[in-house]
């Protein structure tokens, strides 16, 4: 089947002007790839902080005006150009914001999930939220609430690849997994589902693959299955994060994530790598190792390791 | 309920405090004043061939030699009474004079009121819909350029090219003339009225202009706006549906908080224009030492000031779902 969204090697950076009139290009997002079909929830994770947020903004079409993307976008299969993106976009592809902040302060709930005043209710309590709820303003919500009401912003339209961004901060473990439930939902009604997330636990107990985003970068992506397995993983980061998860012992990663704009030359990985070895400062390439890829010179899987 | 009435006791006060302190800091400043109110109005050659007798009587009128305190506490203690006293130059109540005078600035003040705040804010949203291409570049560099004129200079140029050269508006006042007070027309009372108001609009539209070009600009760069934009709402739509909406609060507090400007240009305005209103009275009063006049006019325009941030207070409460609805729970 054709896959609903295909990035390749998208990179995103602002020009910035430093005190004066020096222009300099800060690279927000550097080499991303992935693929997403119908049907099927991909999780790109990354710590909070590291431009995951512009990949959403960026498939929308809706990058600040200071903002330069390259590389290749494709929405079934066609180039997805701006002007296509600013055509389907809140038809065909839509975004499930972070928080209320994304609401109009001064506008009732209601109009802002629908125009159509029956179709916002309707969609309210497909979310078990009665019509008093579009009688609201955003200020009025609770955190729960207002996941389900900007779930239903998204569902208002009939999209066939729905964006999240970071939808679950600030809920408890039982609320955040059942607003993850109503993404599952939509992708069992075949929709495509991309969740930009920094929680992999979280991301785990519902997408089918996950791509793994490290300095501006896609280091891994792999079948959510791999995650049960250490040995499964292919980049040394990815066992990192693996190791770090509540159930293998919290185990922190040294060291820290470079800046962008400070990324070193080579595997922007290579200073807090293990595995490093000479030749990590050069060219790295993404390949495809048993049934994902990665971006990694000596991969722990598939080398006999 | 309660916290209602708290509200405007507490807003009733602080009026009466403010009342107090620039009826205190206007007096103050007038007892402090280089010009002898006898020399200016009866004039140094009058007062030379007048006996000792003439003079000493008025001194007494024009309160030259009281102790300041004492004529401030009488001013004061009729005032709280409701008696603003007699106006030293007109000899007629200073309420009346109040009266009179407010009627022809409230017209005035009342039209570049609305005239510059609609004006105002159309241009602004334009002009922040429109950020960074040449109609907000052209509506910025005229607000720039009038800020920085001064309200008397543009009322000279306007006086200038409408009345002198063009013909086509009165150079002054607010009547013909030598015209009996009952062959004025309503027309031509808006004709002596339009050239003032016009100066004082023109001066007031590239405050609130700029302002309302500031919010949008803001409202605009919002996360809301960005996922409406996500949404697949057109940037017009975005303007009005989401633009108008959160430019509107801070719209009207700037349109209240603009009645201090307002009348602190219809001072100068009125001045050039020769116009009998409040603000020509208050150069007049405070020139020729009419202290119970002035001091009327500085406590009636304060309380018009404060009358105007009040009124903000309030809608602001009125129209903010966070007050209203935070206010409806409590
Ligand atoms: S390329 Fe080298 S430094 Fe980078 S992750 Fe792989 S082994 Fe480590």
């Amino acid at each position: 089947m054709r896959p609903i969204l295909e990035v390749e090697n998208l990179s995103i950076s602002f020009l910035q002007y430093d005190r004066g009139a020096r222009r300099r290009v800060l690279p927000a997002i550097r080499r991303l790839d992935l693929t997403l079909e119908a049907g099927q929830v991909a999780a790109v994770v990354g710590s909070s902080g590291s431009g995951k947020s512009l990949l959403a903004h960026g498939i929308l079409g809706i990058l600040p005006y200071n903002a330069r993307m390259e590389g290749t976008l494709r929405y079934r299969g066609e180039p997805l150009t701006p002007q296509r993106a600013a055509a389907l976009r809140g038809r065909e592809i839509v975004l499930v914001p972070q928080s209320v902040g994304y609401l109009d302060p001064l506008m009732k709930v209601g109009p802002q999930v629908a125009r159509d005043r029956e179709k916002g209710r309707g969609v309210l309590g497909r979310y078990g939220l009665g019509p008093e709820t579009g009688d609201l303003y955003p200020f009025e919500l609770s955190g729960g609430m207002a996941r389900r009401v900007l779930i239903s912003t998204a569902v208002a339209a009939s999209p066939a690849l729905v964006v999240a961004d970071e939808p679950t901060p600030g809920l408890d473990a039982r609320a955040a997994g059942r607003i993850l439930g109503h993404f599952r939902e939509l992708a069992q009604g075949g929709a495509a589902v991309l969740l930009i997330t920094h929680d992999l636990e979280l991301a785990l107990t519902i997408a089918h693959k996950v791509a793994v985003f490290y300095a501006g970068e896609t280091v891994e992506e792999a079948p959510a299955a791999d995650f049960a397995r250490r040995e499964d993983l292919r980049h040394p980061y990815t066992r990192a994060l693996w190791d770090a998860l509540p159930q293998h012992g919290f185990t922190p990663i040294p060291g820290t994530q470079p800046y962008p704009g400070a990324i070193p030359a080579g595997c922007p990985f290579a200073p807090r790598c293990p595995k490093r070895q000479a030749d990590c400062g050069g060219a790295i390439p993404y390949q495809t190792v048993a049934g994902g890829r990665v971006r990694c010179l000596h991969p722990e899987r598939g080398e006999g390791s | 309920m309660g916290h209602r009435i708290q509200f405007a006791a507490k807003k009733l006060l602080r009026m009466a405090l403010l009342l107090l302190g620039v009826s205190l800091t206007a007096f103050l400043l007038m007892s402090a004043s280089p010009l002898d109110p006898l020399q200016t109005n009866v004039g140094q050659a009058a007062l030379g061939t007048m006996s000792q007798e003439q003079i000493a009587r008025l001194e007494d009128y024009w309160g030259v030699n009281d102790p300041p305190l004492e004529r401030y506490l009488g001013w004061l203690s009729s005032a709280l009474r409701g008696d603003l006293g007699t106006s030293l130059l007109y000899r007629v109540p200073v309420v009346r004079v109040l009266g009179e005078r407010m009627g022809s600035s409230l017209w005035l003040m009342a039209a570049a009121w609305v005239l510059s705040g609609l004006l105002g804010l159309t241009l602004g949203v334009l002009a922040g819909a429109c950020r960074g291409r040449w109609p907000d570049r052209l509506i910025r560099g005229w607000c720039i350029l009038i800020s920085s004129t001064p309200a008397f200079w543009l009322a000279l140029l306007l006086l200038m090219v409408f009345s002198v050269w063009m013909g086509i508006f009165p150079i002054g006042l607010s009547v013909p003339i030598g015209a009996e007070a009952a062959a004025v027309t309503l027309a031509d009372r808006l004709r002596h009225a339009f050239l003032p108001a016009l100066t004082l609009s023109i001066t007031g539209v590239a405050g609130i202009a700029l302002h309302t070009r500031e919010k949008l600009c803001g409202v605009l760069e919002s996360d809301y706006v960005l996922f409406a934009r996500a949404r697949g709402e057109s940037a017009p739509s975005i303007v009005l549906r989401h633009g108008l909406r959160n430019v509107a609060l801070p719209a009207i507090t700037l349109q209240f908080a603009s009645i201090s400007e307002l009348i602190g240009g219809s001072v100068l305005v009125e001045q050039v224009f020769s116009y009998p209103g409040l603000g020509q009275a208050a150069v007049t009063a405070g020139l020729g030492g009419d202290l119970p006049l002035l001091l009327g006019i500085t406590v009636l325009t304060a309380a018009l000031v404060f009358g105007g941030n009040l009124c903000a207070d309030l809608l602001y409460g009125a129209v903010d779902p966070k007050i209203r609805r935070g206010a409806a729970r409590r």
